[in-house]
């Protein structure tokens, strides 16, 4: 009985640690309390890291300027809904009045309901399924949605380009984001009478060796094989049709972006591939250069679509604060209802596109640039 | 085994302190609750809590009470979590009240992990240690796989299946309640923390009474040695079974619980990585300790929280502190030296 | 010809969890032990190794013995901090342990390393051997992994069979306490295990890598599931039966994805893995050990 004893004394130290903290969190009221979620550890560490870095440049920026104020809180949600409404939670004892939401899709969901039955206003910069705005108003998308937007578009791009007759699709089957592209894509493709000749998936446990997929896409004669995926099995499937000699063309989407800066990757792998992307790491946009400088001074490497969507959301808060007045001493409610005044009226500029517009669902509506990548570099396609 | 030198009054004692923790326990947090003097952060882990906890105090009676090892308990969390959340939102326009919903989801979630208990449990229980062991961690794995291709709607002619596709015909009002590797996404948030409680005390008068029975007698007979279980002419097969299937339903209506406190549920969440935690309460509460498995699902689920102050570090200090705690409590020459730095110890380790 | 590639894809892949496998099934063997942070260990030397090569530029042979080397120290510290100090506790607490210890190297990993992937260079290469006419192509990378798998496979056996340290490791798998009274010191055969186990897990890394050339802090981990299967479909402990388990499983798994569904190919896998254990309970190379009545 001694771990029970052991345990409860250290239950009890926890409790009142916890009961502590809540007294402490209260407003100071100099600053707007922005808080968000993301996976800061584990196997998609990547993009939390990434959006966090990304928002902490604006916050800096925005602060040295005087004006308007923020202070910056992201939490681990490591990629799961339970451990993202935990953050959540603590964000709220920390007196969180402005959210982020939460980075990838699946946590997104769970906070996002937390951010509607709270009236916390929230703008996500990254979690792109339509699940996360759905019936609620307070929720707002930096990125595009995934399944009407990005797939459908990219199957039109591909037919009205006719880059392609016969194509294939290789997606991640247990992940809500390659799956809902793929949904999006085949429905659209139907449409246009665009043929899919074969469709294979992997999923987490199984994303290593391609080398059936590939064969499938081979044998059925795919001209050109769509991608719906983050470039970490991108990578692995442009280096394993190399191996084998197999060279359709590749269609990538905006998680894609970012392929090109992995450490050791070699761009000749990726020659050719295109896709639909808001944000271009290479771009000459001033306002994007200095980003990228600067993302690159402090964390050294070159911020994906994650880090500048973050960015965004942090320049649009500024934008909306400043444009309802709003002072950092109101409640979380009363901003609330300014923000959605301001989002759904606002034309906003961005890293991620011009002229952007959110309709009331919390959707934004901003161009898609097609790019290519050649010689190591993405070139715009028109 | 420190059940096992306590004499049966003892032991009724320990099962009565156990109510005792879990009843103050839930009044001090409803009062929290109910008065507002608790963190956002704890009220939400009430629910998550009380769901590890069933799911520990399950576990245990496979693995300290039957003594068989099992990687796959987030399977059966899984069956019970989808069966009975569309159990219960398949009968939103039917049953008004939300607590009845939540109950007769728990109710589906825990018969449908019970039938998967029955079904893995029949093969499973052939083999012996660590071969049990692994075909429970491909049972969980295949569990995760099928789900994540199942889809699962609802209409006004009642639910249809599909696998690998989601295109099913249903009529206008049809909507879809699993969606693949969506999982749902449209769960009505329906546990409460009283609910909860209620399934941990449901759980533990039935782990107790069970282990205290006949039946309890006989699953510590296999344990501790089968073959002179079976030449005493116990049923072997029956009793192991019991236990597991037991075992498999509590953790399909904890499934349930947890699911229903979040709007959204993924396949993914109950992967081999959940049933090594739940796995991790059980070891560091003690195999067949009951009270221990409560105190660590509840402490081990608010330590990463706690530790959120540490940022990168969380999850890296959270690691040498399992190993500590494990190394402690296991290890003889640093259970003496700690129970010299603290004298009190000294009489807890007596009471052993 | 097609499935001749198939089948080429599942040796190349099978043996890659072969390499692994025998790893998980030499500590098991003899510290009877499921070391879960053995996937963690392949991922540390596959960081090393890529550190080595792709950033200073050492040759790869530098960066393989680097590895080995780095991960064998590894081994045997979490050894003697995490596991010696739990040699007489029940095997389920050094199973915890051992999961602790995954949790801290990939944790540890990702804050030296960043969670950014990282890509592998090929430690042979990225050449390919064309057969018929090219309709068959095998990779050095499989080529490779095949022969040091079957190498270190006659190695580990004939080590474990005839030489001095070998024997007391076999008498420690047999008993522990009886090895002890006879003179042998338990304590650092089984550090010595651990260290073998832990340089072939650096090995592993490198060709894993190799042929899967993304590294990231999580990269071991279902590799390390998967091998674990497949040591145990083998039967764990055996050392020819890691070598079979994964070669078949990685045949399997290959196989269910061009043939059943890429979708469901690991339920496949894994329902085929209790279809095995059903018939042949101590895996297919395992030992049936009688009861003591």
């Amino acid at each position: 009985m001694k771990n029970t004893k052991k345990l409860i004394s250290f239950i009890m130290v926890v409790t009142m640690i916890l009961a502590l903290c809540s007294v402490s969190a209260l407003a100071d009221g100099e600053a707007f309390k922005l808080g968000g979620t993301g996976p800061l550890t584990g196997g998609a560490a990547i993009y939390g890291n990434a959006a966090a870095n990304g928002a902490q440049i604006a916050v800096d920026e925005i602060n040295a300027e005087g004006g308007i104020q923020f202070e910056l809180k992201y939490e681990d949600d490591t990629h799961d809904a339970e451990k993202a409404v935990n953050a959540y939670n603590a964000l709220k004892d920390w007196g969180m009045q402005l959210s982020l939401g939460s980075v990838t899709s699946a946590p997104a969901n769970a906070t996002s309901a937390e951010n509607f039955a709270d009236r916390i206003f929230a703008l996500t910069p990254s979690a792109s399924a339509p699940t996360v705005i759905d019936g609620k108003d307070n929720v707002f998308q930096m990125c595009f949605l995934d399944y009407p937007t990005q797939g459908g578009a990219s199957a039109q791009y591909i037919s009205s380009m006719g880059l392609a007759e016969k194509v294939g699709i290789i997606w991640k089957n247990d992940e809500d984001y390659s799956t809902g592209l793929r949904n999006s894509f085949v429905d659209t493709a139907a449409e246009l009478g665009l043929e899919i000749v074969a469709e294979t998936t992997f999923a987490a446990g199984n994303d290593t060796d391609f080398s059936v997929q590939l064969t499938e896409m081979q044998n059925a004669g795919a001209e050109l094989v769509f991608l719906p995926m983050y470039y970490q099995p991108a990578s692995l499937i442009l280096s394993q049709a190399a191996a084998m000699g197999y060279t359709p063309k590749w269609f990538g989407v905006d998680g894609m972006d970012g392929i090109l800066t992995m450490e050791g990757f070699d761009p000749a792998l990726a020659e050719g591939v295109m896709l639909l992307t808001p944000f271009n790491a290479d771009s000459e946009d001033p306002a994007t250069v200095a980003f990228v400088e600067k993302y690159q001074e402090l964390y050294g490497e070159t911020p994906n679509q994650f880090a500048a969507d973050a960015y965004d959301c942090v320049y649009a808060y500024k934008q909306a604060l400043e444009a309802a007045g709003a002072t950092p001493d109101m409640t979380n409610e009363e901003l609330n209802d300014l923000m959605i005044e301001q989002f759904t009226t606002m034309t906003f500029d961005g890293l991620t596109g011009t002229g952007m517009t959110w309709d009331e669902t919390g959707a934004v509506s901003k161009g898609a640039h097609g790019c290519v990548i050649e010689n190591g570099a993405y070139v715009g396609l028109d | 085994m420190k059940t096992k030198k306590l004499t049966l009054n003892k032991n009724t004692r320990m099962n009565f302190v156990t109510y005792g923790v879990v009843i103050v326990a839930y009044v001090i947090l409803q009062t929290m609750v109910t008065t507002g003097s608790i963190s956002s952060s704890l009220k939400g882990m009430l629910v998550p809590i009380c769901a590890y906890v069933v799911m520990a105090v399950s576990l245990n009676l496979t693995v300290g009470v039957l003594g068989e090892l099992s990687l796959g308990h987030a399977g059966f969390m899984s069956v019970g979590a989808f069966t009975g959340v569309t159990a219960a939102l398949a009968l939103q326009g039917v049953v008004a009240s939300g607590p009845l919903r939540l109950l007769i989801g728990m109710a589906v979630g825990a018969v449908f992990a019970a039938i998967a208990g029955v079904l893995i449990g029949i093969p499973v229980l052939r083999l012996k240690g660590d071969y049990l062991a692994i075909v429970t961690l491909a049972f969980g794995e295949i569990i995760k796989s099928l789900i994540n291709n199942l889809y699962v709607g609802v209409d006004g002619s009642g639910l249809h299946f599909s696998i690998l596709t989601n295109k099913m015909a249903m009529d206008e009002i049809g909507r879809i309640i699993i969606n693949g590797p969506m999982g749902i996404t449209t769960i009505e948030k329906l546990s409460t923390f009283t609910a909860g409680f209620l399934l941990v005390m449901v759980t533990l008068i039935i782990v107790f009474n069970l282990v205290n029975s006949r039946s309890g007698r006989a699953f510590m007979a296999i344990r501790d040695n089968r073959i002179a279980a079976e030449s005493v002419g116990l049923n072997v097969v029956k009793y192991r079974l019991m236990a597991f299937v037991t075992s498999a339903a509590l953790a399909g209506a904890a499934g349930t619980l947890f699911a229903m406190n979040y709007s959204t549920i993924i396949a993914n969440k109950f992967d081999f990585n959940t049933s090594i935690l739940i796995l991790v309460f059980v070891v560091l509460g003690g195999l067949g300790n009951m009270l221990g498995s409560i105190i660590a699902a509840a402490a081990l689920t608010i330590l990463p929280e706690m530790l959120r102050s540490l940022q990168d570090y969380r999850m890296l200090i959270y690691a040498i502190i399992l190993i500590l705690v494990m190394l402690v409590t296991n290890n003889a020459q640093l259970k003496s030296l700690f129970s010299r730095i603290i004298p009190h110890k000294k009489e807890a380790a007596d009471n052993e | 010809m097609t499935f001749l590639n198939y089948l080429l894809s599942g040796i190349s892949l099978g043996s890659i969890y072969a390499i692994i496998a025998l790893g998980y099934t030499m500590v098991y063997g003899i510290a009877k032990m499921l070391n879960f942070a053995h996937g963690d260990v392949i991922m540390v030397g596959a960081y090393i190794c890529f550190f080595a090569v792709s950033r200073y530029h050492l040759p790869p042979v530098v960066g393989v013995l680097a590895a080995m080397a780095v991960c064998t120290v590894l081994g045997i510290v979490v050894e003697r901090l995490a596991y010696k100090p739990l040699r007489a506790a029940p095997s389920l607490a050094v199973l915890i342990t051992a999961i602790g210890v995954s949790y801290f190297l990939q944790n540890g990993a990702q804050l030296l390393w960043t969670p950014n992937p990282k890509v592998f260079s090929s430690v042979v290469g990225t050449g390919r051997l064309a057969l018929f006419g090219g309709q068959l192509t095998v990779s050095y990378v499989t080529i490779t992994t095949i022969v040091s798998c079957i190498v270190i496979m006659i190695a580990l056996t004939w080590f474990t069979g005839n030489t001095k340290m070998g024997k007391a490791m076999r008498a420690c798998s047999e008993d522990k306490g009886a090895a002890q009274l006879m003179g042998i010191n338990v304590n650092s055969t089984i550090s010595v295990t651990f260290a073998i186990g832990s340089a072939l897990a650096a090995i592993a890394g490198v060709l894993l890598c190799s042929a899967y050339p993304t590294l990231v802090p999580t990269t071991g981990s279902m590799p390390g599931i998967k091998a674990f299967t497949a040591a145990v479909f083998g039967g764990i402990g055996s050392i020819p039966g890691a070598f079979v388990g994964g070669l078949l499983l990685g045949m399997i798994e290959i196989f269910a994805k061009a043939y059943i569904s890429t979708q469901l190919s690991d339920a496949v896998v894994f329902a085929v893995l209790i279809v095995v254990l059903l018939v042949k309970p101590a895996g297919l190379l395992g030992k049936k050990v009688s009861e003591k009545v």
